[in-house]
């Protein structure tokens, strides 16, 4: 493997193919390592893609072939109890139609693998399983290639492209970010459940080629900072459960426990029932939010994706900010290989081509939402059941007067909560998005 | 009908090496250790404890990282399996 390339992009996720399509379209002489055996085989989501970002790449992606599960029409936003649940839906036919595939759904195992094959076809070299060990540098310290575990297996490179995910054993080694805390990132466990496809029809009030996504909060994560959701696929759902990792070490719940406690929940039971899991995953969400970015290029190197700690708690979005950040990272090494200079200096233009676009003014947006959620565990145990109590209340006709059910509520408010607590509960959480 | 971890993990597929990419740096450290984070946060449950050891089934990895940053004594070498090995994920 003793070659030279004008650019290694170390991951074949959304990131690392995305930059890898613009570079082989610019006739970059672009190879990507993968560790696993082919794209797609180490990666899980809940499966929510977006087509602008993708569009931005491959703006043919649905007749290039792309596997998508259902093109969403609905979202549901459910805050549950341990018991019951308040939901939230906004559906809309305009995303069957003129605005079809804004949001779909796909398995990452089969879309990684088929955008990886649009990056070959372009003319990137994908070559997987094989893991990237270490980095290349000479005296000065500049990125110079990398180091795989395969022999001979140094690859020299005049640019390296960090776009291998959460998970970087490989960044803490090189210290282009450093470790990580349990803190900084989310655990999630997933399971896939095949259903047929007319039952999943049914049950979530679609036609053949349209979804629902449900994204959860509340007593589901056990008082820990964590959400879940329910994606619809083809002939499957993806159910899927996650906590801040630190908690999960303080608390001692088990992920496979939570999430079977999960499927249990009478909100959850039903859409599932009668269904049969076919996998079984976790990965890490990076939630460590906007502070936890690190340097973005530095001597002969760049970071894109979840690698560089791009990810949106707030608004689920993790795939397209790697789209976008493999795409301007693609654009600023053009650049720098056209002058020649590869230099942090030079690269550095994909840093500034990233605080003007939505990805780091949204991530700067929400810096203070990780650390809201994180602190007030009050939003995954108290406030659920309050909401709960209120809505019972409320649903209950028993003769008992609207006003005396409202002092009921009140009465409660201020028990479990405090009604001062609750304001600052607020105030905080608005602050942290506003 | 709720599932037990080994069930949930005979879905997946692996492709396993027989040499494992996780080790336990210090014994006597985990013998001293209060919390045993690995053996909860783990969600294939690789980390079990067997006598006054922690015993590693790394066959059934999910390669999430969370024992590497999770252990508060950071006492587990780890790496990724050989390229190729370990889980390789149908639907994602
Ligand atoms: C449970 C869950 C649900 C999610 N849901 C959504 C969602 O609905 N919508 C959304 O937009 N985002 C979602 N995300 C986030 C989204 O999955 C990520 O933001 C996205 O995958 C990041 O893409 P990436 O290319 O940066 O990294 P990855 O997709 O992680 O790709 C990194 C690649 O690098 C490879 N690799 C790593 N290290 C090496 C190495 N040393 N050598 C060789 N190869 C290596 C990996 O095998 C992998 O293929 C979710 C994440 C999780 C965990
Ligand atoms: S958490 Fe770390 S130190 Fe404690 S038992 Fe597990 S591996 Fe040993
Ligand atoms: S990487 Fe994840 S699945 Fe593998 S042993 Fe560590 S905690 Fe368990």
């Amino acid at each position: 493997m003793n070659e030279s390339y004008d650019v290694v992009i170390v991951g074949a996720g959304p990131a690392g193919i995305s930059a890898a399509c613009i570079l082989a379209d610019a006739g970059i002489k672009t190879m990507v390592i993968e560790r696993g055996e082919y794209a797609g085989s180490k990666n899980t989501s809940g499966g929510v893609l977006y087509g602008y970002n993708l569009a931005q790449i491959l703006p043919d992606f649905v007749a290039r072939g792309c596997p998508i599960e259902r093109n969403i029409v609905e979202s549901r936003i459910w805050y549950l109890s341990k018991e019951a649940g308040l939901s939230i839906g906004y559906r809309d036919s305009i995303f069957a139609n003129e605005r079809k595939n804004n949001v779909f759904t796909v398995g990452r195992a089969k879309f990684d693998r088929w955008f990886a094959e649009q990056a070959k076809k372009k003319g990137a070299l994908i070559v997987a399983s094989t893991v990237v060990v270490d980095l290349l540098k000479d005296a000065s310290g500049k990125v110079t290639g990398v180091v795989t575990n395969r022999q001979d297996g140094e690859v020299q490179a005049k640019v390296v492209l960090l776009a291998d995910g959460v998970n970087s054993p490989l960044a803490a080694k090189t210290g282009f970010r450093p470790e990580l805390k349990p803190e900084h990132v989310a655990l999630a466990v997933k399971e896939t459940i095949e259903l047929p496809s007319e039952v999943i029809e049914q049950r979530f009030g679609v036609s053949a080629a349209d979804g629902v996504t449900t994204e959860v909060l509340g007593e589901v994560t056990g008082g820990m900072d964590g959400v879940s959701i329910i994606y619809t696929n083809k002939n499957s759902i993806s159910i899927s459960v996650g906590a801040n990792l630190a908690q999960f070490a303080k608390t001692k719940m088990k992920p496979y426990e939570m999430l079977e406690a999960y499927k249990l929940h009478p909100m959850v039971a039903p859409l599932i029932a009668g269904g049969k899991p076919i996998e079984y995953t976790a990965h890490w969400l990076a939630e460590g939010g906007f502070y936890t970015i690190p340097q973005l290029a530095g001597n002969g190197y760049l970071i894109a994706g979840d690698s560089a700690m791009l990810f949106n708690a707030l608004h689920r979005e993790g795939s397209n900010l790697a789209m976008a950040s493999g795409k301007m990272a693609a654009e600023a090494i053009i650049a720098a290989l056209k002058k020649n200079d590869v230099s942090k200096q030079s690269l550095s233009s994909y840093s500034k081509a990233m605080s003007e676009s939505f990805v780091l003014k949204d991530m700067n947006k929400y810096r203070g939402f990780p650390g809201f959620l994180y602190n007030t565990h009050q939003l995954f145990d108290e406030l659920p059941h309050v909401a709960q109590f209120a809505a019972r209340e409320m649903l209950t006709v028993d003769g008992v007067t609207k006003k005396h059910k409202q002092k009921l509520i009140m009465d409660e408010v201020k028990k479990k909560i405090g009604l001062l607590n609750l304001a600052k509960i607020a105030w905080r959480g608005w602050r942290s998005v506003k | 009908m709720t599932m037990k971890i080994e069930d949930k993990l005979f879905l997946d597929r692996f492709k396993v090496d027989e040499e494992s990419h996780l080790k336990i740096i210090d014994g006597e450290k985990c013998k001293k250790c209060e919390s045993q984070a690995c053996l909860f946060l783990c969600p294939a449950y690789v980390y079990r404890p067997e006598g006054d050891r922690i015993a590693i089934n790394h066959e059934g990895c999910l390669e999430c990282g969370s024992c590497r940053i999770g252990c508060p004594d950071l006492n587990i070498e780890w790496k990724f399996p050989k390229g190729g090995y370990g889980i390789s994920h149908k639907f994602g």
